[in-house]
């Protein structure tokens, strides 16, 4: 005869499980800045990356289990590419990505014996900060709208807070939120973190098409000289 | 694309299409390829001369802007030579519609690939991409629909600029200086054979492109020259180490003029003749 589990039981089970592994994984900020949006987390890989292209104006981050929310960051780039490719590039939208990220891992938390290990921002930049949109989407699909910066990972609520109380009332250029990312990421972390154990890229809205761009240690050295 | 559409491509193993777009793209939508079924050769619009050549910092592509129904003049501004990422370009000759379609097909492909690897692919690899597309249309080629691109590229492990050429199955030849291709290619190469030298520079290169469409406007029907009417000038695009740049068009235009005017010098106009070859009298 099976067990009867009340779903209460159930959900906290499988949310407290998918929160610790979150919980083991580096943290990642992403704030806006004048020109778009900026992505900083501790990396020391420089191949196995946590930010990356979705599409011409968005990125995609990830948190937890690598295998996770690598899947999910390669289902989405089949997912924009194709509906780009079959109806226009306009028509793909960070809304729509995000909706169906948050379906699927709604899904996945309610009908999978494991929920993903991982948390995801799919970010969007637009003409103006106004047009900017942050869609943070949780291990069990929840989605919240964001506005100005985002934490993700085992530190989150630390960082939050401390991003709370110093991201400023304007978005700030780029060597400043270089500057505030980088402090709170190592103040809260508590760990010395060179330039070459950090991935640092942005959501560039002066660019041409692509608006995503990687920034390598020479050109961050070069923004915070 | 639906919802569950959308929750099967998130769920997909990543090896399913790995980072293959037309894979994917086959996965996601069964369309038999054009010209199936089709039992007569179809007109449609043509691309006419495209060319690319070799030079020191890297290669440029160059092509008119016309296409052709026939013998009529379907579009006189048609654009036929598009970077297919930031570090190649190809040109179309042929069916513009499956051509065009063919290079949509590519640039997604490219960055597709790019995306998901995290590095671009291989100019080599670029190149036997596109010949297996051009592989995939053979069907609708034996109905007519005949799609031969020429392909170029900076080729960052060499550090040279490459030019590919294809012949309707899909075949890939690689060439060392220069090509032409499309209705007045032959006139095109024929130009370039007599201008041509290993050592030029960006400037001279185009110059000679200019010159070398200008000559196949002269000599072949389909090609459209200059159009000095409607300010309608082709194009060319070069490939470096620093990427893909189209030439302004006021250099194309400001090249033509001073073309037009050399050849006018070297030509007699009709009544500097001592016969007026335009008007021939009998008996006068």
């Amino acid at each position: 005869m099976p067990y009867y589990v009340p779903p209460e039981q159930l959900m906290k089970d499988k949310a407290d499980y998918a929160r610790k592994g979150i919980a083991r994984g580096k943290s990642i900020l992403a704030l806006e800045y004048v020109d778009g949006i900026f992505f900083i987390a501790e990396n020391p890989s420089a191949t196995l990356y946590k930010i990356s292209e979705i599409y011409d104006r968005i990125a995609f981050a990830g948190v937890g289990k690598f295998n996770e929310f690598e899947q999910l960051r390669i289902g989405g780039i089949r997912l924009v590419d194709l509906k780009g490719y079959s109806y226009s590039r306009e028509d793909v939208t960070a809304k729509s990505l995000a909706n169906a990220y948050s379906q699927s891992l709604g899904n996945i938390f309610t009908s999978e014996v494991k929920p993903y290990e991982c948390e995801i921002l799919v970010a969007s930049v637009g003409d103006t900060t106004n047009e900017n949109e942050l869609f943070h989407i949780l291990y069990d699909g929840s989605v919240t709208d964001r506005q100005g910066w985002v934490a993700m990972g085992g530190q989150s609520d630390q960082l939050g807070s401390a991003l709370e109380e110093r991201y400023p009332d304007g978005p700030p250029d780029l060597k400043d939120a270089f500057r505030l990312g980088e402090e709170i990421l190592h103040t809260v972390e508590n760990r010395s973190m060179p330039p070459a154990n950090l991935e640092v890229a942005i959501l560039d809205r002066t660019r041409g098409r692509r608006k995503f761009r990687r920034l390598s240690v020479a050109q961050i050295e070069a923004i915070l000289a | 694309m639906g919802e569950s559409m959308a929750d099967d491509l998130l769920r997909a193993p990543i090896f399913g299409s790995g980072a293959s777009f037309s894979d994917l793209l086959k996965q996601a939508v069964a369309s038999p390829p054009p010209g199936n079924g089709i039992d007569k050769p179809l007109h449609v619009p043509e691309g006419t001369t495209v060319l690319a050549i070799r030079y020191l910092d890297g290669v440029i592509v160059a092509g008119d802007r016309r296409a052709t129904e026939g013998f009529q003049i379907s579009h006189r501004s048609i654009e036929k030579v598009f970077a297919a990422d930031d570090m190649s370009a190809v040109a179309i000759a042929g069916a513009a519609g499956p051509a065009v379609e063919m290079v949509r097909l590519l640039q997604t492909e490219l960055e597709h690939y790019e995306k998901v690897e995290g590095e671009r692919l291989t100019l080599e690899g670029k190149a036997n991409k596109l010949s297996q597309m051009i592989r995939a249309n053979l069907p609708a080629a034996l109905q007519g629909l005949v799609v031969v691109p020429l392909f170029a590229g900076f080729d960052e492990a060499r550090n040279v600029g490459r030019i590919f050429k294809y012949d309707v199955t899909g075949g890939r030849y690689e060439e060392d200086d220069y090509h032409a291709t499309g209705s007045g290619g032959k006139d095109a190469r024929s130009s370039l054979k007599k201008r041509y030298n290993h050592g030029l520079t960006r400037d001279e290169v185009v110059k000679i492109a200019i010159e070398a469409l200008f000559d196949a406007a002269d000599e072949d029907v389909g090609t459209g020259g200059p159009d000095l009417v409607r300010d309608i000038f082709p194009t060319v695009v070069s490939i470096t180490v620093d990427g893909t740049l189209e030439i302004p068009e006021d250099d194309i235009r400001a090249l033509f003029n001073e073309l037009i005017s050399e050849r006018r010098e070297q030509m007699l106009l009709p009544h500097e003749h001592t016969v007026d070859v335009r008007r021939p009298r009998r008996g006068s």
